[in-house]
């Protein structure tokens, strides 16, 4: 055994816990990363989408003889082009890739045409002439359900029921309070539209598309399925992604975009305008949920009785498991025994909902945190003080019958959220500038009528896929000569997974130099970039791989060496021996040798919920607990957020500028639900598909954020860290709003807040 | 629906851009393309992003003339003779200005795509204002829609030029 010399004692910069930048944040902010919308081809052409303008009509007729006269259009296609399958869809296969007998929403597809200019193809559009025999449509859920209305597709009007019944149904608590509360529909309103450039493969050879999604092998699947092809004739590429929040993983224009390329023989790229784009995708779905909590006189929950009403749209897309997600939070991250509860996915004439950040427990937070503030009141408690009471541990059971195995700091949540010190800007804003008030720009606000509130909200995440889903991700590590080498099709989608990949490759093999190889389908699957899932799966999918790797090299050393391979760990940058008398560079230990390991990471297996609900379907849960400080008018029903306060069980913070970003983003999301976003739908059809009419939250609406990380390392997570993208969005919403009733003494049981549930 | 129409879309235009310096010609345009497109499509510089075609969002931003503009709203043919700068204008590549170092080290950056634009924003705004409090921050970016951060690291971002130029230190090692 000897001591190498002239190794390097240096602790690698960029290892877990730090907080590095990302590795594409140059680019960005110098406007040379290739987003989706940014690539093209020579010879390129440009597709666009005819789309129906009802929300309920049968196709009579469809001619585009009149497009094909616009000088420049290279191709028309309609349902009669598709060689494949006819339909897709995530979960039931039931959207048409173009309606050809019935349109079920605005902004169904129809027809799409390949030309040589944009504005070619807008012409082109208009010269397409549709026949519809208009038929009256369905966009009453309530009515979807009650069998009055006739079939709106093969597949019926109720796309999901599920009941939960546990413990003791008969149950009664001392206190009983009950409310109905709605949900509108929110859009992600990701900045960087739907885009793709489909090129015909080489040789004729199927097709390679570059595009902006959140799941590359599940749109291959579903885009070979429809092409008639295998699906290694799909060969797909991430275009740069900017932004998704749920809205890319369904397909929008993947098929559209290789068909048009397959019939021209050339590289065609479809770009969504921004009305297209809120025709184009799923949303979030609107919903109605009652529930009933019954508790005993000291604010103990006793039972909950619960009824959702989740609005599914035109077609399934992921409303069952959204359905299922609703159903099971109904209790939120509290104790609760004896439940019945009934959830039900229906399917309307209105856009197809599926999945947004929060996916379904969105929904079932806002009521659920709605009830605990009435029976707080109810029962005389303070709202914090009630939240204590029921807060679940570790080894609490869920109404579903699944016990929580995971890190369960509820009240250590909500302590430290309430700990967090309040805002000192006085009601009204400092200095007396009338931008400070309610209603901001508008100036409209009289300063000695605004009235603060405060409000709390807390709330329960699964993480991960549920019910019984194989969930997966594929990793590769190549190790050689220092440079470590990652492959995987984890969509990166802003939310930072290259950065925190680097992190574990650097931290697990002592490099430096972490190189990471297209995001593309030629290594297997990583699941979707969606339900907080990626720092877990893919995270754990390149940990494994890594320590794969480093388990070759410290054999390959033990040889080389003659040392104890199981004495061996990475100290800096070095390879050590328990003994402190070896000690070797990485760089030089591979130097010239080459490690290769492709490894796949799965979470434990979940099962389906039985007839009552009972089953373990979910794999890991996180907490949040939000407080939101507001200041509203409330002769004008404005309002203006003043502060939100969180503290968030993260597990472990991988990266914790990350972390800050996620948290910060998703209150703003959940700030946009409580106050500003709404798709406006008037019997099926959208009335304000355009960022002038549906309002994001700007630099102005977006108050100061004060967060608290809470690190308890979860022995079930690979790294310890637990997903941090949704919870922010959760409970942001119900804390903003519990805020507003604070602050004008009524109920209010609608998102978002506008104005005239303020007033009236 | 309308009725057929047999007419081209005429690709004709010719005319040249001022655009960070340079003189661009344009050729076989069509007359009504945005500046937004021309500079992406004709021109091949893609870092001005659009995200809502009405001058809502603010990804499209560039200077024309000295003023902040949504180059979606601007329509190109109008900017003849006029100096335009664009993202590709503020600092070579490799070299990032201190405005970008800064949105990178303080975590204003997630999927980036609003991020040229509020670049653009911000420098025109510690041009014109050396030291803005938060609040003015707030306002002169509210223009600038971002969906992925909330605002904060941004901000931040921006306060960090701010105090670093204030004191001869550079903003892309202040954090």
């Amino acid at each position: 055994m000897s001591v190498v010399s002239g190794v390097r004692r240096h602790k690698p910069s960029g290892r877990l816990g730090d907080s590095i930048t990302r590795p594409d944040g140059t680019a960005k902010a110098q406007g040379s990363f290739a987003f989706s919308g940014d690539l093209s081809a020579e010879h390129c052409l440009w597709g666009a989408t005819l789309r129906s303008p009802h929300p309920s009509a049968r196709i009579v007729s469809i001619d585009v003889s009149g497009a094909w006269k616009v000088s420049g259009v290279e191709a028309i296609i309609t349902a009669a082009d598709v060689p494949g399958r006819l339909h897709y869809g995530l979960i039931s296969q039931d959207q048409p890739v173009f309606a050809s007998e019935v349109v079920r929403y605005v902004g169904e597809p129809i027809a799409a045409i390949a030309a040589d200019h944009p504005e070619t193809c807008r012409r082109a559009l208009a010269a397409i002439v549709v026949t519809y025999e208009v038929l009256v449509p369905l966009t009453d859920p309530e009515r979807a359900l009650d069998g009055s209305h006739p079939p709106i597709h093969p597949d019926g009007n109720l796309i999901r029921h599920q009941r939960i019944v546990s413990g003791d149904v008969d149950a009664i608590g001392d206190v009983v309070v009950e409310g109905t509360y709605v949900i509108g529909m929110q859009d992600q309103a990701f900045l960087g539209l739907e885009a793709a450039l489909a090129m015909p493969g080489p040789g004729g050879n199927g097709v390679d598309l570059y595009v902006a999604t959140q799941w590359l092998h599940e749109d291959q699947k579903q885009i070979a399925a429809c092409l008639g092809l295998a699906p290694e004739q799909v060969r797909l590429t991430l275009g740069g992604v900017g932004g998704a929040f749920g809205a890319r993983e369904d397909i929008s224009l993947q098929v559209h975009t290789c068909l048009l390329a397959l019939r021209t023989g050339r590289p065609v790229r479809i770009q969504y305008s921004r009305e297209e784009s809120f025709l184009g995708h799923v949303h979030r779905h609107p919903a109605t949920i009652w529930m009933r909590h019954h508790a005993t006189a000291d604010g103990h929950i006793v039972k909950i009785e619960a009824r959702m009403v989740f609005d599914g749209g035109a077609y399934a897309s992921t409303s069952s498991a959204v359905l299922i997600n609703g159903v099971t939070h109904t209790q939120g991250p509290y104790k609760c025994a004896n439940a019945i509860v009934d959830g039900y996915a229906v399917r309307t004439n209105n856009l197809p909902c599926g999945a947004m950040r929060g996916f379904g427990v969105v929904q079932a937070c806002f009521a659920h945190e709605g009830q605990m503030d009435r029976l707080a009141a109810a029962c005389g408690i303070d709202p914090v003080e009630i939240r204590l009471r029921n807060a679940m541990v570790t080894g609490d059971k869920l109404i579903t019958g699944q016990v929580i195995e995971n890190v369960a700091p509820v009240a250590r949540c909500i302590r430290e959220t309430a700990a967090l010190p309040l805002p000192d800007e006085p009601v009204g804003g400092h200095d007396g500038d009338p931008m400070r008030l309610p209603g901001g720009a508008g100036r409209t606000a009289d300063r000695q009528h605004i009235r603060r509130g405060i409000g709390f909200a807390v709330s329960i995440k699964n993480l991960m896929y549920s019910e019984g889903f194989d969930d997966y991700s594929t990793a590769r590590c190549r190790l050689s000569d220092g440079v470590a080498t990652l492959k995987f099709a984890t969509a990166e989608v802003g939310q930072g997974f290259i950065t925190i990949a680097g992190q574990i490759a650097r931290s697990v093999l002592g490099v430096d130099d972490v190189l990471l190889d297209p995001i593309d389908t030629a290594v297997g699957s990583a699941g979707s970039t969606s339900a907080s899932r990626q720092t877990w799966m893919s995270g754990g999918a390149v940990n494994a791989a890594c320590t794969k790797v480093r388990g070759l090299m410290f054999e390959h050393v033990a040889t080389t060496h003659g040392v104890d391979v199981a004495a061996l760990s990475i100290e800096g940058g070095d390879i050590v021996d328990s003994t402190g008398a070896f000690r070797l560079a990485v760089a030089e230990a591979t130097t010239g040798v080459a490690f290769d390991e492709t490894v796949e990471y799965r979470h434990a297996p979940t099962e389906d919920l039985d007839e009552n609900g009972q089953g373990n379907c979910h794999t890991a849960f996180a907490f949040v607990a939000h407080r939101a400080v507001v200041d509203v008018d409330p002769e004008l029903g404005l309002v203006k957020v003043i502060q939100i306060a969180t503290a968030q069980d993260v597990g472990r913070a991988l990266n914790p500028l990350s972390v800050i970003g996620q948290i910060e983003g998703g209150i703003a999301q959940g700030l946009g639900l409580a106050v500003m976003e709404e798709i406006v739908m008037t019997n099926g059809r959208v009335r304000n598909p355009s960022f002038t009419d549906y309002l994001l939250p700007t630099f102005l609406d977006m108050p100061d954020v004060v967060a608290s990380l809470i690190e308890e390392p979860d022995p079930i997570a690979p790294l310890g860290a637990k997903g941090v993208g949704e919870p922010p969005t959760v409970s942001s919403t119900p804390a903003i709003v519990a805020a507003i009733r604070d602050a004008i003494g009524k109920p209010i049981d609608r998102v978002p807040v506008r104005p005239i549930d303020i007033i009236g | 629906m309308t009725e057929t129409t047999t007419e081209s879309v005429g690709l004709n235009e010719m005319y040249a851009l001022d655009v960070n310096g340079e003189t661009c010609q344009v050729r076989d345009a069509w007359v009504g393309e945005s500046l937004l497109y021309v500079l992406r499509e004709r021109l091949g510089m893609m870092g001005s992003k659009g995200a809502c075609e009405q001058g809502e969002c603010g990804s499209c931003s560039v200077m024309v003339a000295g003023e902040l503009v949504c180059s979606c709203l601007v329509m190109a043919a109008s900017a003849i003779d006029q100096p335009i700068v664009t993202i590709e204008g503020i600092a070579p590549l490799g070299a990032p200005s201190d405005v970008q170092r800064a949105f990178v080290d303080a975590g204003a950056v997630q999927c980036g795509f609003c991020t040229p634009g509020l670049i653009m924003a911000t420098h025109n705004l510690l041009d014109r204002s050396a030291e803005p409090s938060e609040f003015e921050i707030r306002e002169a970016l509210s223009g600038n829609v971002c969906r992925c951060t909330g605002y904060g690291r941004i901000i931040e971002a921006v306060q960090r030029v701010a105090v670093a130029r204030r004191s001869g230190v550079d903003a892309g090692s202040a954090g």
